[in-house]
């Protein structure tokens, strides 16, 4: 019997490729093709004045040059809102290129395009835009007290109110035995791929056809987008995401005005044009995430258990918002978390700012969420003196309540209801491998080498691998070999091992024969994309579902052959034999061969297929209702999202003199169902932790009070190195999914979303002073120890009362 | 991120480069290691017309070590330094700083001498020149000219350096007798520019009583400054010494600036801080090399 690789640590087959410099990212691709570059907003809010192009025009290599005059028919109209939402009142899009008014800086406003980059830089240097500068609005306290305006047609900045109840809040309230309201804040950060955005496109005149690449999240998209914007027909355009270094959500954004005027300047001037983003331009000009404010009122009991929650989050969606208010959604419905919440109100209002777009970043509102519930866990706890495990455990979800309905409605558009789970599983496993009861040990050992020690947890539900489809296509050709493609894009995760080890066993041939392909619009047509951990739930199951319909295919053909019942037959290492009888069998690339009656026979192998060497000619060669070919296509379609969920711990020593926060221990107890690799998934924590680890200690956007980016760079923008990372200790727990054929849950963002909350709770358990405001850093740090307005917790006044030093 | 355009030459000796310096006027500028001045260019915050790329020229890649101190050629690679025992035997604040210089990458390439042209505020070999009351030797078509670190730090990236010149070589003096030093940073990632870096030298006398005490620190203030903190613990039996007393008063005599990721008064903390702390260090050190004696 073949090993059953799938749930087997499998090495990643990407990696060697990748590593040795093998990769074909967006900028390996048309060397000789002209480069674009832009001209881009240095106001955060302007009035367009004038656009003198003329100190320009004798660069040597210039092409051509174009403003928001040059475009045409829909490439004049605004970007498309791709998500609508009927809750979303005032949706507002940029122009690919600015007409009239910016509303940020790094919006593209003029277009060059010449012999190379360096040109292209050149010529865009001369070119001179004049504005007059308009109020600036920046933050979310800003934008709802509404002083400016960021769209002249939205006086209170305010794009959405989004709203769900599950109760009446307000009664429940009063009715409970305690309560407690707080206020908190939490920055934004970005994803930040080490690959930039990028897109290459080269027009077939002869042909009449468009050839784009784009490093991007969504191709099928990406070409129904460029189809619609230059007036193209479907079947004319191709779009194809290359190697893909790192997305992280922000290139499922689409269509960029890149995607779009890159293509459009290709056919205009007949020749390949090329443009790859540089690092300054992605952080001013792509999307960033996580700015709220989160106004909280929680009733509980004297035990700590929840009665009633009432949330009101500001959620800053930047300029515009093409992507709707999925953020926010995600925010609003993922709060909850693993806990039973018997009445909860949660009010967002999503507001214009001058600065970039706001769209999902790996976690997509979710680590707000998380920092919103779990603080509030951490309150309740402060207040009643009780530990905050305690807490949290006699909130949570028990295992016989499953399904699970919140009765809120997701951001797919379908209920809240959670398929599965065991959250007090997931509890006592980090109780153990964080070692949550020897803290207060810790804690004075730390205290005698001089350094303050703190605890924090935090818990998550994460709605993973939402709809509406994906598609799997599994073919085998004669030489064995096994070509599986999927539409949905990768960006580094593993795919290629994953979706193989599902073919490899579900078809019963080596993962070496397996070959995928993914992104590739030529190959798959129809997909949704690669966001919202949804690539192993979608097209795992998919491309399981149709290498389950090759291997239907391949027994009847094999049965045919063997003269046996297809149902005594099996598959293992690629050939199909009847069970038990040695000898009586045929390779699967034989049947491959089969599959297709051949006249004519144009290698060796498909001698076996022509029609003098087949016999049976008592029916057609292709029967009827089947087809030629030992191939299949099919399709995943979930009813809804499966929710995945976890626990996280972190312990933190802070230097007291210095104010220096080291994060000296990380658990990480996961649950995402069914495990296709243990090896890929535990690498996709510790991304996750990275940047979760990120959000809390190091990275923000430090936008001024004019709208400018005050640290757009590699320099200033502290994204963590090695160093900062913690190790980290994973302990797994799986709860399959009842929702899909592989019973798995997605596993791409779940290590991003509790390090915020889990962090903020241990600084604040080891200083003793309250943590409202995420990320910290020690000059931060320093000034809240100094501040007369920070509060100290109850926790710490116990332990000053004890004699515990806090 | 790219480059204006820009000529490129690259003179096989010194009286080349100083030739092409001459022809090219302000607009050229020298190229060593690159790390610092590539970025610019690629961001075009500079756009030299020239580039005078000195990697060719011979000679100037030699660290010259004799009892007076160290010599440090213009080519000579921080790693280079970091890891030149000879060296760190006559100043040990030469490994010590090098060792907080960026990452091993950054240091393969980056020269030392080339930081201290650089003139940035945030460098730790500037710091080092003027705590160790370095020069560097200037060749200019009329000759060489040696010039005191007092007198080449003019502001933030900004030297006293003008017209046709190439800097050669940075001195710095071997440590006194009865010395000891340290030298720690604070960065918020490994390896980045410091929030805060302090180096120090502690001198006792023969009864191993505290003598002089100077420090001299990184990203504090515009200039490299060098602040004599004897007054705090002067006389004091070095096991005796209050090192905080002489880190409060280092507090008073800086002037930072806040930026992003540090307010003045948190970098005047950490001056305070670190100064304390290296001091110990230092004192420790000057306290073996006395009793060595």
């Amino acid at each position: 019997m073949t090993t059953k690789l799938f749930g087997e640590p499998v090495r990643r087959r990407e990696d060697a490729r990748l590593i040795v410099g093998r990769g074909r990212y967006l900028d390996d691709i048309g060397h000789t093709a002209l480069a674009a570059a832009f001209v881009r907003s240095p106001h955060a809010h302007a009035r367009i004045t004038g656009i003198d192009v003329d100190g320009a025009l004798d660069v040597e290599g210039l092409v051509a040059i174009y403003t928001y005059e040059d475009l045409t028919g829909p490439m004049a109209e605004p970007l498309p809102v791709l998500i609508p939402h009927p809750q979303l009142t005032e949706p507002r899009t940029g122009y690919p290129l600015a007409r009239e008014v910016v509303r940020h800086v790094g919006e593209p406003v003029v277009m060059v395009v010449a012999t190379d980059r360096y040109v292209a830089e050149d010529a865009a240097e001369r070119i001179v835009v004049t504005y007059d500068e308009l109020p600036v609005v920046v933050g979310v306290d800003a934008a709802y007290e509404a002083r400016a305006a960021v769209h002249d047609d939205v006086p209170d900045n305010v794009a959405a109110r989004h709203h769900q109840e599950t109760g009446d809040v307000e009664p429940a309230l009063a009715a409970s035995p305690r309560t407690l309201s707080f206020t908190q804040y939490i920055e934004r950060s970005a994803s930040m791929p080490m690959e930039g955005r990028g897109v290459h496109a080269r027009w077939d005149a002869d042909d009449r056809s468009l050839r784009v690449y784009s490093s991007t999240q969504a191709s099928t998209s990406v070409r129904a987008a460029i189809a619609a914007k230059l007036d193209l027909s479907l079947d004319t355009v191709e779009v194809i995401a290359p190697d893909v270094g790192g997305g992280f959500g922000v290139k499922i954004v689409h269509p960029w005005p890149e995607e779009l005027l890159v293509p459009m300047a290709a056919i205009a001037l007949g020749q390949e044009v090329k443009w790859a983003e540089d690092r300054r331009e992605h952080f001013i000009s792509s999307a960033h995430e996580r700015q709220q404010r989160q106004d909280v009122t929680v009733g509980f009991d004297d035990e700590g258990r929840v009665t009633a929650l009432d949330v009101h989050v500001l959620h800053d969606n930047g300029a515009y918002t093409p992507y709707g208010i999925i953020v926010p959604i995600i925010t609003a419905t993922q709060l909850v978390g693993p806990y039973v919440i018997p009445v909860y109100r949660v009010r967002v209002d999503s507001v214009y700012t001058n600065t970039v777009i706001v769209t999902p970043y790996r976690g997509a509102g979710r680590p707000q969420a998380c920092y919103a519930m779990e603080r509030t866990m951490d309150r309740i706890a402060d207040e009643l003196g009780l530990d905050r495990a305690v807490v949290r455990e006699r909130n949570l979800i028990q295992p016989d309540q499953f399904p699970y309905d919140h009765h809120l409605t997701f951001q797919d558009g379908r209920p809240v209801i959670y398929d599965s789970g065991d959250y007090p599983g997931l509890l006592d496993k980090l109780r153990t491998l964080a070692d949550w009861s020897s803290a207060d040990v810790l804690r004075d050992e730390a205290a005698a080498r001089g350094k303050l020690l703190g605890i924090g947890m935090a818990m998550y539900v994460e709605g993973t691998g939402p709809g509406p489809y994906e598609g799997g296509h599994v073919q085998v050709l004669g030489s064995g070999k096994v070509l599986v493609s999927t539409g949905l894009t990768s960006q580094g995760q593993g795919h290629e091992t994953a979706f193989a080890q599902i073919v490899a066993s579900e078809l019963g041939v080596p993962i070496e024969d397996v070959e995928v392909t993914t992104g590739d619009t030529r190959r798959f047509a129809y997909a949704v994309g690669t966001f919202a951990s949804r690539a192993a739930v979608m097209s795992g199951n998919a491309i399981a579902l149709a290498a389950r319909g090759v291997r239907e295919k391949a027994l009847r053909i094999a049965a045919d052959v063997l003269e046996a019942d297809p149902g005594d037959l099996e598959i293992d290492e690629g050939l199909v034999q009847v069970r038990g009888t040695p000898g009586a069998s045929i390779p699967l690339r034989t049947v491959a061969v089969l599959s297709n009656p051949l006249r004519y026979a144009f290698d060796e192998a498909a001698k076996q297929a022509t029609q003098f060497t087949t016999h049976d000619d008592s029916k057609p060669p292709v029967a009827e209702g089947d087809a030629p070919g030992l191939e299949h296509r099919d399709y995943y379609s979930p009813i809804r999202s499966t929710f995945a969920s976890g626990a996280h711990a972190a312990v933190v020593e802070i230097d007291p003199e210095t104010w220096e926060i080291d994060v000296v221990r990380y658990a990480v107890v996961h649950d995402c169902g069914n495990v296709v690799n243990p090896m890929i998934v535990e690498g996709q924590v510790h991304g996750g932790v990275a940047q979760g680890v990120a959000g809390a200690l190091y990275e923000r956007m430090a936008y001024d009070a004019d709208g400018q980016l005050q640290n757009a760079s590699y320099m200033d923008f502290l994204m963590p190195y090695a160093s900062e990372v913690p190790d980290v200790d994973i302990d797994h727990q799986q709860t399959p999914s009842p929702l899909n054929p592989l019973g798995i849950k997605g596993a791409g963002e779940a290590g991003v979303i509790p390090g915020t909350a889990a962090i903020a709770s241990a600084i604040e358990d080891a200083v003793g002073r309250r943590i409202t405001s995420m990320p910290i850093s020690p000059t931060e740090l320093y000034d809240l120890m100094r501040s007369e307005d920070s509060e100290t917790t109850a926790t710490a006044a116990r332990r000053a009362g004890t004699g515990v030093m806090a | 991120m790219k480059p204006a355009p820009f000529r490129y030459a690259d003179p096989g000796t010194l009286d080349e480069a100083l030739a092409v310096l001459s022809a090219e006027g302000a607009g050229a500028k020298v190229l060593a290691g690159g790390q610092s001045l590539l970025p610019l260019l690629s961001m075009r915050l500079a756009a030299p017309a020239t580039l005078v790329d000195i990697n060719g020229v011979p000679g100037l890649d030699a660290v010259e070590v004799t009892g007076d101190g160290v010599t440090v050629g213009a080519l000579v690679r921080h790693n280079a330094l970091l890891h030149d025992d000879a060296a760190a035997r006559v100043q040990p604040l030469l490994a010590r700083a090098t060792a907080n210089v960026a990452h091993p990458a950054i240091r393969n390439r980056g020269t030392t001498v080339g930081s201290i042209a650089h003139a940035d505020p945030s460098g730790e070999m500037t710091s080092v020149l003027a705590l160790t009351d370095g020069s560097v030797t200037v060749a200019t078509p009329s000759g060489p000219s040696t010039v005191e670190w007092r007198d080449l730090f003019v502001g933030p990236l900004e030297t006293s350096i003008s017209g046709p010149a190439v800097v050669t070589s940075a001195f710095f003096p071997a440590l006194p007798p009865r010395s000891g030093t340290a030298f720690a940073e604070i960065a918020r990632r490994k390896g980045d520019y410091a929030v805060c870096g302090a180096g120090v030298v502690v001198t006792l006398d023969e009864d191993q009583r505290v003598a002089a005490v100077r420090a001299s620190y990184v990203s504090v203030g515009l200039t490299p400054e060098v602040h004599d903190l004897t007054d705090a613990v002067i006389g004091s039996p070095v096991e005796k010494a209050d090192w905080t007393a002489a880190g409060e008063l280092a507090r008073t005599l800086v002037d930072p600036d806040g930026d992003i990721h540090a307010s003045a008064d948190y970098r005047r903390l950490l001056v305070g801080v670190l100064t304390g702390r290296t001091l110990a260090e230092a004192a420790a050190e000057a306290a073996a090399a006395v009793t060595r004696e």
